[in-house]
């Protein structure tokens, strides 16, 4: 019983000291928690101050705010956090300890009791034996019970039992003894568990432990915050600043502490920051804002400010937290990046309008060569058809077939003419179109479209043209170009006068304007041109036709548009001749203006440059002045500035009587020419010159062939005014006949045809290589009445043309040995020099025939017409280029070859 | 009898030109040669076709040996040849084969050997069947001729 008294009284001394050591850490915690506030605050704070001069802080406040704020407390909070756990693992681990000791304890208890057991199943004594307790005070008190109880039992044993005292005493020394042990045991234990308590003791001072983290933290807080561009500060209701935090202070701390933003400093954003922090006061919630400021202070930068509201632990507004850090660069950086997406977006949209306008402009390109491809496959059968209707009209036909067929042949013409505007656009549009510098008289290429126009004029007009004196003799310039442009001008004029006189004006006048910005292109010609001097010649086509509404001028220009449809209606045509006009004289670095008024008239001009050639370097330009070498001194008409035609009505005036009186021609001229005009049509009975021949023949061609336009340089002036008058007259009589419209070229064209039965065979050459060409040509040229000689290749060709006198020369281009191009080139230059060295040189052998060359045939110009498998306008320039006369397109048909033989044999 | 059978005859041959010309096999050039033929040479065509085939015979014989040497192609030489063979098939009108000629031609032009030879095979291929066409045309000529003509078809049968 006592026993068990003792051990319950044991078990509660064990616990209060259980209770004792749980307790005491937090204990220590409520002292530390005391001690934060008061040492270890204001401790780190004058730390921050002392270590830190650049670090402004009220010191006096801080603490205040601490205590009072919810953050303050917050953090304290969490530090006694910290050290209570700290604490709790350091209890833990004396739990532990504690836990072995009791083990250690307990099993010495087991120990002794079994000791006890084994007496007591010696002696009988019940089982239940008192545990052992640690106190030696207890232990003293139990073995004395003990050995009371042990003696009275002795005693009885004694009595009972028969064993000896020494046995007994023996017995007891042994128990005495591990006893003893036990004691010394728990002796050993109290000094360890005292120890332990002891050093408890030691821990138990937590001031200094958390000083050290408060230093660490700060530390911490030091090492980030060292170079970072933050301005942090507290302020309070009235935003007034309490406490601030900043690395590169420019005041004072005085100069800021207790006072506002606005009171500090003054400038851009300073408002707008007082503002916002004054906003959050009132929400109540936390927020970001970036603000430039652009104040005296610190120039003009870039704050990123965080600020939120500080509550008191009654939970009212008692401040703000204001955080900013600088990034003055980033925003720089990032609005310079906003501005790049910005370009790059821009650039991106315009790349894509760019496409787009590629791709309208490729599908356009495309359109136009498919117009062309189309065009010029519909030319082809086309001049097929019209060919047809001429050979039929030549055939006996009555009255009314021959109207039908009138009306046949003028459609063709006119579609062909169509196509062929079509293709011109198209050639200038797709620059293909090249143009071509040769020398020519502005003098002679007006009066030349004048004539032609007179020649096939059907109205009372009167056509005239007025050269200014300073306009040069010669200038170089595409004659043909600028030739089709003043043709189409002149009848565009005729079409819609009716009354009145149609005209063209020439005059040089001073570099206009426009031509400044093509600087650079004229200076490149300026290169070209050696010493050539470069003028400006400005043409007015005017006329007093029914003139062209204002708003219709806009649209004059633009493809297949007329000023009204009335007007198409009524005047017909297709509408792209001024557009060709406009284009090709762009082409040629000039611009095409027009004036005009509503039934007075309207004037077309266009200004364009051109080089001034000297007219005494003739002598390399055989072509044009040939003639004009062997003739007996002429009046010149180079210098001639005033032409007039007027209307040559039926065939009243086919003596040219009255016109030559009315100042058509100014000069009188003797009859000499070796020309007879019969009938309108020309024909040359002398043979000899066969160049003369070949321009008295090309002048009833209304300026299609560019040699035309030197036409009349012999100073002849009278015989072919005459023979176009005639010819017009011819071709009055005719539309009087058939009241119907049918161009003078399809006249003439009727006339050659007979003129060709009446004239020899002529002799001709085909260079070819190819046999089946040969036998298909040969076979054209049988059905067509001629017969011709064949040389397979260049060579053969000049060796033929060496050995015979040819009128015509038709020539492969591409050929073995020796091409067409080069054996054109060669037979020209034989012709220019009269010997054959370049051929020679080029290593043809024909040294054999040498001989046999006579200079007479030397001054003709051999018509060498090309026959080119690709009719791009390259390979024919390239034909022209290398002194060819004209070009067939392959395959030859009859149709093509009969036309070629028609202009170049007769 | 005999004058329905020319009239079939003729039909065949009508069709036969149409669906070549509408096939693009041969264009109007064709039609010049028909136009050349007459009385005095009423085997024009026919001559000039077969000259064609012979002449076109070599170049393609030559092209593809050409060809075949894999070292090195002459590209001038194939392109001299195609020249021939351009111009005497845009001379009888067999459009086809002119155009893959011309292809083929600006394959040489670039020395694309596998171009070329893609060529080759596609002008080959053009030339037997414009050749094919024109043996059934002229089988079913002389046909017509051997109604009519009797030392014309001797003719045909035997050019020699």
């Amino acid at each position: 019983m006592v026993c068990e008294m003792e051990t319950d009284d044991h078990q509660n001394e064990e616990m209060d000291v259980e209770v004792l050591s749980s307790m005491w850490p937090e204990d220590v915690g409520t002292e530390a928690d005391n001690n934060q506030f008061n040492v270890g605050d204001s401790d780190t704070l004058k730390e921050v101050d002392i270590a830190e001069k650049r670090t402004m802080a009220d010191l006096k406040r801080l603490p205040e705010l601490m205590n009072t704020t919810d953050q303050g407390s917050s953090q304290l909070t969490n530090l006694v956090k910290q050290w209570e756990y700290m604490q709790d693992h350091a209890v833990r681990l004396l739990r532990e300890e504690l836990k072995i000791l009791t083990r250690q304890r307990e099993e010495a208890e087991a120990k002794e009791l079994k000791i006890i057991e084994e007496h007591n199943f010696e002696t009988e004594e019940p089982e239940n034996v008192p545990v052992l307790d640690e106190t030696s005070d207890l232990f003293r008190r139990f073995k004395e019970k003990k050995r009371d109880k042990l003696v009275g039992r002795k005693r009885i044993e004694i009595d009972e039992e028969f064993d000896t005292v020494a046995y007994w005493k023996q017995k007891a020394l042994s128990l005495e003894k591990m006893l003893e042990a036990s004691t010394e045991r728990e002796r050993r234990l109290i000094e360890k568990l005292n120890e332990s308590l002891k050093t408890m003791e030691s821990h138990s001072a937590p001031v200094e432990e958390l000083t050290q983290n408060l230093k660490r933290a700060e530390g911490f807080l030091h090492f980030i915050l060292q170079n970072a561009p933050i301005v942090m500060g507290h302020q309070d209701k009235d935003l007034r600043y309490l406490f601030i935090y900043n690395k590169f202070p420019t005041l004072r701390e005085h100069d800021i502490l207790g006072k506002t933003d606005v009171e500090i400093f003054h400038g851009g954003g300073v408002k707008e920051s007082e503002d916002f922090k004054r906003e959050v006061l009132e929400k109540g919630k936390a927020s970001k804002r970036e603000i430039t400021f652009e104040t005296d202070l610190f120039g003009s930068k870039t704050f990123l400010i965080y600020v939120e509201p500080v509550y008191n632990k009654a939970g009212e507004k008692i401040g703000i937290n204001y955080m900013g850090m600088e990034v003055t660069d980033q925003v720089i950086k990032r609005e310079k990046m906003a501005k790049l997406r910005e370009d790059n977006a821009v650039r991106k949209a315009m790349e894509s309008e760019l496409n787009k306008t590629i791709h309208i402009t490729e599908e356009t390109m495309r359109a136009k060569q498919m117009l062309a491809t189309m065009s010029h496959e519909i030319r082809s059968p086309l001049s097929g058809v019209v060919g047809m209707a001429e050979i039929l009209s030549t055939t006996k036909l009555d009255k009314e077939q021959r109207q039908l067929l009138n009306v046949m042949i003028s459609s063709g013409d006119l579609v062909l003419q169509l196509i062929n505007d079509i293709l011109d656009l198209s050639k200038v549009e797709s620059g293909v179109m090249k143009l071509e510098a040769t020398k020519f008289r502005p003098r002679e290429v007006v009066k030349h479209v004048l004539q032609t126009a007179a020649a096939s004029l059907k109205k009372d007009l009167t056509l005239e043209g007025n050269i200014a004196d300073e306009v040069p003799i010669l200038v170089v310039g595409d004659v043909l170009r600028i030739r089709q442009i003043l043709t189409n001008l002149i009848s565009n004029a005729i079409k819609f006068t009716h009354q009145g006189k149609v005209g063209i004006k020439l005059k040089v006048i001073p570099e206009p304007a426009f031509a400044s910005d093509n600087a650079l292109k004229a200076d490149a010609e300026e290169q070209n041109g050696l010493d050539e001097t470069s003028v400006w010649i400005c043409c007015d086509v005017y006329d007093t036709g029914i003139g062209i509404p204002e708003n219709a001028l806009p649209c004059l220009f633009k493809k297949y548009m007329q000023a009204s449809a009335d007007h198409a209606r009524k005047y017909g045509g297709t509408g792209l001749g001024l557009a060709i006009c406009k284009q090709l004289v762009e082409l040629m670095g000039g611009q095409l203006t027009v004036t005009s008024q509503v039934n007075v008239g309207s004037t077309f001009t266009f200004i364009l440059p051109y080089k001034v050639a000297t007219s005494n370097d003739h002598s390399d330009d055989q072509e044009e002045f040939s003639d004009m070498v062997d003739h007996q001194p002429e009046p010149d008409d180079s210098t001639e500035g005033y032409f007039q035609f007027k209307p040559l009505l039926g065939s009243i005036y086919s003596n040219g009587g009255p016109i030559i009186g009315n100042n058509f021609l100014p000069h009188k001229v003797m009859l000499t020419s070796p020309v007879k005009l019969i009938n309108g049509q020309s024909e040359t009975v002398q043979v000899e010159n066969g160049g003369y021949m070949d321009e008295t023949r090309h002048e009833t061609r209304s300026g299609h062939c560019p040699e035309s336009a030197q036409q009349y340089e012999n100073g002849n002036d009278r015989y072919p005014s005459k023979e176009s008058e005639s010819c017009s007259s011819s071709q009055a009589s005719s539309e009087m006949e058939s009241e119907l419209t049918v161009s003078s070229p399809r006249e003439e064209a009727k006339n050659e045809t007979e003129v060709k039965e009446t004239s020899k065979q002529p002799k001709i050459l085909l260079v070819e290589d190819n046999k089946i060409n040969i036998m298909v040509a040969k076979s054209m040229m049988k059905q067509l009445g001629y017969t011709f000689d064949i040389a397979n290749n260049g060579v053969e060709a000049i060796t033929a043309i060496n050995g015979s006198s040819y009128d015509l020369v038709l020539m492969d281009v591409c050929m073995p040995v020796l091409d067409g191009l080069k054996a054109t080139r060669l037979i020209r230059s034989y012709e220019e020099s009269g010997t054959w060295d370049a051929a020679v040189e080029a290593g043809v052998d024909i040294k054999t025939l040498e001989d046999k060359q006579t200079c007479v045939r030397s001054t003709n110009r051999l018509p060498i017409i090309a026959m080119t498998a690709n009719t791009l306008s390259e390979s024919s320039e390239e034909c022209y280029a290398n002194g060819m006369d004209s070009f067939i397109s392959k395959p030859v048909t009859l149709q093509k070859l009969k036309e070629c033989l028609k202009q170049y044999l007769h | 009898m005999l004058g329905l059978g020319v009239d079939r005859l003729q039909a065949d041959i009508n069709r036969l030109l149409t669906s070549l010309f509408h096939q693009g096999v041969l264009d109007e050039q064709f039609l010049q040669l028909q136009q050349l033929q007459d009385d005095t040479s009423p085997t024009f065509v026919y001559d000039v076709i077969n000259i064609y085939f012979d002449e076109s015979e070599k170049l393609l014989r030559n092209l593809r040996l050409l060809l075949m040497d894999r070292e090195f192609s002459d590209y001038k030489k194939i392109g001299l040849h195609l020249n021939q063979l351009v111009g005497s098939s845009s001379s009888i009108g067999a459009r086809r084969v002119r155009n893959v000629c011309v292809a083929f031609r600006s394959a040489s032009e670039l020395n694309n050997r596998p171009g070329c030879l893609r060529g080759l095979e596609v002008v080959e291929h053009e030339y037997h069947y414009l050749k094919n066409m024109m043996h059934e045309l002229f089988q079913v000529l002389i046909h017509v001729i051997s109604y009519t003509h009797n030392s014309l078809y001797n003719y045909l049968i035997d050019p020699t």
